[in-house]
């Protein structure tokens, strides 16, 4: 069944208003528990800066703990920043999130795909996302308990969006839960709740372009495909209308850039989405129920219709 | 209880318990929390859990001999007051989640803000009032009663429908009426793609453009019974002057298979 949850601030004057994204992202997520109990995930965005935000991962928490497991570790991220000194990368600070997962800041101005890449060959790495402001955090369990376990009630930011899992077509572990990182364009993201159902073609066709996928889950290429789209030179909106044409299959997908929060539905209107735009903030979920998380009086609300595509700029 | 559990454990656990159908609080009883003066009654469902709300609104309505409830901050949640077989009024002061005013027989009412998916679904008779907008699936297997959607409605609006009447104030969505079997709709705005796919029968009535046709429906000529029913239900619901309408019908095409069987064709031949 899956739910999806996206919270964009709206901007006041020349400020660069935030709020507390990782709470409030949380407090929908929680309320849309029973729509998927396995994993959570948020991808999220704080405060642009010119160092390169790295989140990474190098276990599964599904992983046998041998006697070796945390050596084995300590190694790996010792490897990792070897790594990213080695292609040219100035660190700032590597920063133990969990007991499998990582945050790197680093200053690096080469090209992403090499430096993920080369992370990634690191055994057990996997980076969930690379980018000025975008964070992406995922893991087993609840939205509170991912929260609490990642700290991501002080996390402040300007939008984002939250994924709740319920596995039906592949494995319950991290590299299948939502967000998708558009592997390796900086700071896009996709959460999704649906199937695809030309998922293979697209998959072959984008690896044909050089593209390679870190799951087997369908919702990766969404975030693949629009972001090599934008790449291509068109914009988010047009990348999104162009997708309801190139995907098939029911879909409700919620994507985020740098700037901008989306949503896109298919033309079958199969998965749900209720949409409040209020004055400080516009937020989208699978049910209503989450919004009121968040904005607790009543509101008014809609359904985007089949075939619409919308997107919020800061 | 036994086969009772407390579901999960923390602070993230939903609170509440269940049995091993997954049934939310399935030793609940009605919390008797509402406040009655005669034959009304104000239930405040802040912080009762949906099947409080549900056992309450059954205590008033079934032995208080309460005619009236107004229910106060239903915050969205699913589920609530489904399953009435009572006459009544009811005023929800605010929206309502998934499957709200489900599988009711009698009650009249009345939600001054949105609902989700599957409002009213399978009503049996009695009217439901939407101010606001509703989701998809409204409707799904009306099979009598008055169902009025002041604002705009989402897609596969009456759904299988097999009776009553469904108005909608807005816009509807793509698959209006899929399935129709009885019944009517009476779209006042736009509808989407696909409008009356593969009904039997019933009517509907748009006043707004129609995006297209759905698989065996077609356009008739609206009748003097046609005119005085729309005009009676805007009367009703004071929806204002009605203006031009459109009439949608089955073509009858997939009643009957026009082909044969093989079998079937050898024995003609």
């Amino acid at each position: 069944m899956c739910g999806i949850a996206g919270i964009i601030y709206r901007q006041r004057g020349d400020s660069q208003h935030g709020g507390p994204i990782g709470a409030d992202l949380a407090r929908m997520l929680q309320a849309m528990k029973h729509r998927g109990p396995d994993s959570t995930g948020y991808a999220v965005y704080g405060e642009p800066s010119d160092l390169l935000v790295m989140r990474f991962t190098l276990a599964d928490p599904n992983d046998p703990r041998d006697f070796s497991f945390s050596e084995r570790l300590a190694r790996n991220v010792r490897e990792v920043e070897a790594r990213l000194a080695k292609i040219g990368a100035a660190i700032d600070r590597v920063e133990g999130e969990s007991e499998y997962a990582y945050r790197a800041t680093f200053r690096y101005d080469g090209e992403l795909k090499p430096l993920a890449d080369y992370i990634e060959d690191v055994p057990g790495a996997e980076v969930l996302s690379l980018g000025r402001s975008l964070e992406i955090v995922k893991d087993l369990g609840d939205a509170s308990g991912v929260a609490r376990q990642y700290r991501l009630d002080e996390f402040a930011g300007t939008h984002g969006i939250g994924h709740v899992r319920m596995a039906t077509e592949s494995d319950v572990d991290i590299a299948n839960a939502h967000p998708y990182w558009a592997y390796p364009f900086s700071d896009v993201a996709v959460v999704h709740n649906g199937q695809l159902t030309n998922y293979h073609y697209w998959r072959r066709r984008l690896e044909r372009q050089g593209h390679r996928f870190q799951s087997e889950c369908d919702s990766e290429i969404i975030a693949v495909y629009l972001a090599q789209s934008m790449a291509d030179g068109m914009s988010l909106e047009t990348a999104m209308k162009q997708s309801l044409h190139d995907l098939d299959g029911v879909f409700t997908y919620l994507v985020v850039t740098e700037s901008a929060l989306g949503m896109a539905k298919d033309e079958m209107a199969a998965k749900p989405l209720v949409l409040y735009q209020g004055e400080d903030l516009v937020a989208l979920a699978s049910e209503e129920g989450a919004i009121r998380a968040v904005v607790d009086r009543e509101i008014d609300t809609c359904d985007p219709y089949e075939g619409e595509v919308m997107v919020w700029s800061r | 209880m036994e086969q009772v559990t407390d579901a999960g454990q923390g602070a993230g656990a939903r609170p509440g318990r269940y049995d091993v159908r997954g049934l939310a609080d399935p030793d609940a009883t009605a919390p008797k929390t509402s406040v009655i003066s005669g034959s009304t009654a104000e239930l405040d469902a802040a912080d009762l859990s949906t099947r409080q709300v549900n056992l309450e609104l059954r205590r008033l309505l079934y032995t208080e001999g309460v005619t009236e409830v107004t229910v106060l901050n239903p915050k969205a949640r699913h589920s609530i007051a489904a399953g009435l077989l009572v006459r009544g009024r009811i005023r929800i002061a605010g929206s309502l989640g998934y499957f709200g005013c489900g599988l009711i027989d009698g009650p009249e009412i009345h939600i001054t803000g949105r609902v989700g998916w599957s409002a009213a679904e399978n009503m049996m008779s009695g009217v439901v009032v939407v101010d606001k907008n509703a989701g998809s699936l409204t409707g799904a297997a009306l099979r009598g009663g008055d169902l009025v959607v002041r604002g705009d409605v989402g897609a596969r609006t009456g759904i299988d429908q097999k009776g009553g009447t469904i108005i909608v104030g807005g816009n509807a969505g793509s698959m209006t009426g899929f399935m129709l079997q009885r019944g009517r709709q009476i779209i006042c705005g736009d509808v989407g793609h696909g409008l009356g796919d593969s009904m039997y029968d019933g009517a509907i009535y748009v006043g707004g453009q129609v995006a297209s046709l759905g698989v065996d429906c077609v356009e008739a000529e609206l009748t003097a019974a046609d005119h005085e029913l729309i005009d009676r239900k805007f009367r009703i619901y004071q929806l204002g002057q009605p203006g031009p309408f459109r009439k949608f019908v089955c073509g009858r095409k997939l009643w009957n298979y026009d082909s044969l069987e093989p079998s079937e064709r050898k024995l003609v031949l």
